[in-house]
């Protein structure tokens, strides 16, 4: 028995920030003091709150250290551990107030979260079983192969309302009933799960993997038992070693427990898995590329119909889902249909974990009931813009989805709200943008990624993605006319229009976003030859403003080119012919003098 | 081969040992003053004597944790029992197995071992 547990974080953010070295120094120190009886270690997945790790929490006090350093180690046990003493300076700061230390449900990034998906993730250790069991772990699954008949389990998942969370948002329970019904006297189907995450910006399926890899397999289970399948694959991208690793022991405990394998909970029930890596194609995705690639053959899609329920791995009735989708299940068998439904909004039910990135405080991941509106996860839950810039949009989707201006930050965040206004849920990645971003550039950025991922098997993806581009690079260059903005436009619909799967059907929606909400950007860069935000290169020009140059000769002797001269104490000027706006002189300037239009 | 009693007996295991993650802040806590003077006076056995006891009954919404100095040196080691809503109860000159009659009395009980409070020492 264990008087106190420490909880570090073993997720990828607070690991390549030395999280492991922590927790090999903290063994050691307790150890040396005496208290290795009575402290224990615990190395779990993603506490969510990534911008300050690594991230340390100690029970039963739940005190929350962050940013923690190796040589913080001695202290926090000597002091903390042994004597009961908290080391205010590295607690988190919004856990402090006055006299007491506040409980982490308080702080405005967890207190309006919600969590039913990471609800083990930063809690249990994920490559011991026993305490996924411990949180209720493998007992739907034994609920389902006693009490439920399959059809039961759909009409529950029906019931509950859950919708596909890789992005799509397709009923769950409608998949898998399409799956269980379509076809008759099948020999052999398959549970597949999407662990390809590859949108940029998001990293939820990553952290639930590496945090609660067993509540993935066991929702597996599930799904098998519901449609009839006995094999399941986990289609996980290379890209993400600690999740691979956590998921392959995983799997392994589960088999040696007899939670896959022959016979379940002494049922007839068969079910095992595996896992197979994904080589870095973000097509592979897309649900018929993804399969295609499990078979061995190159990563392509396919059109559809047929659809996987009917014709999917190996031409067998699959179903697909995608890793939050699964970590939702086990708890909508247990806790019932009406519970997740009376979440949410009327035709979004349940909750999202969205992955903050951008210009914000609290990167991170946040799961948050559906119907929350996005200026609540940005200020209230992000902790707002950091340097008091000003919020000029958020992109959701990744390069599938669009950007939100502020007007639209209070609608309530749903699938169907989203795809109102241009954008859409995507799998959950949510980036911020302040003033400072040229929102032709951003759109530049995610059609420079879909050049590159477009598979190439389709012509309108291939060369419609690649010409896009090429308008872009034409506007932020300033060589474009008002005309093409509109040759854009028509492009996008045909690309959309025409492509053969969600990688080119989706590919010019960040064009559209920003020429629907910042056409005056866009017309800035054509007409004027100006990018407002200053990011443009090809459209700024460097100067040095007289009255403010001292003529210290910093700048001068900070170009890598030599473009700026002058003499000591007199101001300096930039021969705009040389320079190559690298920005360097900006930064070395203490005055302020040099600016860049 | 697990079965469902299987599973549930590794449940029940487990919980005590995961609950103490739970935080929650309408439950009692014990207290054990720590510092220097409670150390010296055999303040960590009576810790761990609590803290295992809590754990090995399988006792919910109670947090065994530690302080510094309360200030009363020669009373170490000093226990505090808080439960929400109730006075603070302050035991003195706590053992291990003096521990184990709290858990017994005070806290599965209900009833205050007045024998081994503070008061009955200065009266």
């Amino acid at each position: 028995m264990y008087r106190s547990q420490v909880l570090i974080c073993g997720g990828t953010g607070c690991t390549s920030s030395g999280s492991d070295k922590i927790a090999k120094k903290l063994e050691e120190e307790i150890e040396l003091n005496g208290l290795a009886g009575e402290v224990k270690v615990v190395r779990t997945g993603c506490f969510g709150l990534c911008a300050l790790g690594p991230i340390m929490i100690v029970y039963p006090e739940g005190t929350f250290y962050s940013m923690v350093k190796l040589e913080d180690i001695p202290e926090i046990v000597s002091e903390h551990l042994l004597k009961g003493r908290v080391v205010t300076r590295l607690v988190y700061d919004e856990t402090l107030a006055e006299n007491e230390i506040k409980s982490l449900n308080e702080t405005n990034f967890y207190k309006k979260q919600h969590r039913i998906a990471l609800r083990n993730c930063g809690v249990i250790n994920p490559e011991n079983i026993d305490e996924y069991i411990g949180m209720d772990g493998y007992r739907a699954l034994g609920k389902v192969l006693t009490e439920m008949t399959p059809d039961e389990v759909i009409q529950v998942v029906l019931d509950s309302g859950l919708r596909g969370r890789g992005g799509g948002g397709f009923p769950t329970g409608k998949k898998w009933q399409l799956a269980r019904n379509l076809v008759k006297d099948a020999d052999q189907k398959y549970v597949c799960c999407n662990a390809d995450e590859g949108d940029p910006g998001a990293f939820m399926d990553r952290s639930v993997l590496e945090g609660d890899p067993h509540v993935v397999i066991e929702a597996m289970a599930i799904a098998g038992y519901a449609i009839g399948a006995t094999q399941g694959y986990i289609y996980i991208r290379a890209e993400y070693p600690i999740a691979v690793q956590r998921l392959q022991i995983a799997i392994d405990q589960a088999r040696e427990y007899g939670l896959l394998g022959k016979n379940i909970f002494g049922t007839d029930f068969c079910f095992d898995l595996d896992i197979r890596l994904g080589a870095g194609a973000f097509v592979c995705g897309e649900e018929t590329a993804l399969m295609t690639s499990i078979e061995g053959n190159r990563g392509e899609p396919r059109p559809r119909p047929p659809f996987p329920a009917e014709s999917g791995l190996f031409k067998k009735p699959t179903v697909l889902n995608n890793v939050e989708t699964y970590a939702n299940i086990p708890q909508i068998i247990l806790n019932g249909a009406e519970w997740f439904a009376s979440m949410g909004t009327e035709k979004s039910k349940g909750t999202k974990v969205f992955a903050l990135g951008g210009k914000i405080h609290n990167t991170g991941l946040v799961e948050i009931p559906m119907g929350t509106t996005l200026r609540e996860v940005i200020y209230e839950i992000g902790g707002g813009i950091p340097n008091g810039k000003k919020f000029k949009a958020a992109q959701t989707g990744g390069p599938s989805g669009g950007c939100i201006p502020a007007e639209h930050l209070d609608i309530p965040i749903d699938y169907d709200n989203l795809i109102a206004i241009g954008s859409m849920m995507g799998s959950g990645g949510l980036i911020v943008m302040d003033e400072d971003n040229c929102m032709v550039d951003i759109a530049k950025f995610f059609l420079q990624f879909t050049v590159d991922e477009s598979c190439g098997k389709c012509t309108p993806c291939r060369l419609g993605t690649k010409r896009l581009y090429e308008m872009l690079e034409k506007i932020t260059s300033g060589n474009a006319a008002m005309e093409d903005l509109d040759k854009m436009e028509k492009l996008c619909y045909y690309i959309k229009n025409n492509s053969l799967c969600g990688l080119g059907q989706t590919a010019p929606n960040p064009v559209l976003s920003t020429l629907r909400y910042f056409k005056d950007e866009y017309i800035a860069h054509v007409k004027d030859k100006k990018c407002p935000a200053g990011v443009c290169q090809d459209l700024l020009t460097y100067k040095i403003i007289d009255l403010k140059c001292k003529g210290c000769t910093a700048c001068a002797r900070g170009c890598p080119v030599g473009a700026i001269s002058g003499t000591v104490k007199q101001p300096h000027v930039i021969d705009t012919n040389k320079c190559i706006k690298c920005g360097a002189c900006i930064t070395k300037c203490k005055f302020g003098a040099i600016i860049k239009e | 081969m697990k079965s469902l009693e299987e599973l549930a007996a590794i449940r029940n295991k487990m919980q005590n040992q995961v609950n103490l993650r739970s935080e929650d802040s309408s439950c009692t806590r014990i207290v054990v003053g720590m510092a220097t003077c409670g150390i010296a006076a055999g303040a960590r056995p009576v810790l761990k004597a609590f803290s295992d006891g809590i754990q090995e009954k399988g006792i919910k919404d109670v947090m065994v944790t530690q302080t510094g100095c309360v200030g009363l040196c020669q009373y170490e080691p000093i226990v505090e029992v808080m439960a929400p809503g109730k006075e603070k109860v302050t035991y003195i000159k706590m053992t291990a197995e003096k521990a184990a009659e709290v858990i017994e009395h005070h806290i599965i009980g209900g009833e205050v071992l007045t024998k081994y409070t503070i008061n009955s020492a200065i009266q």
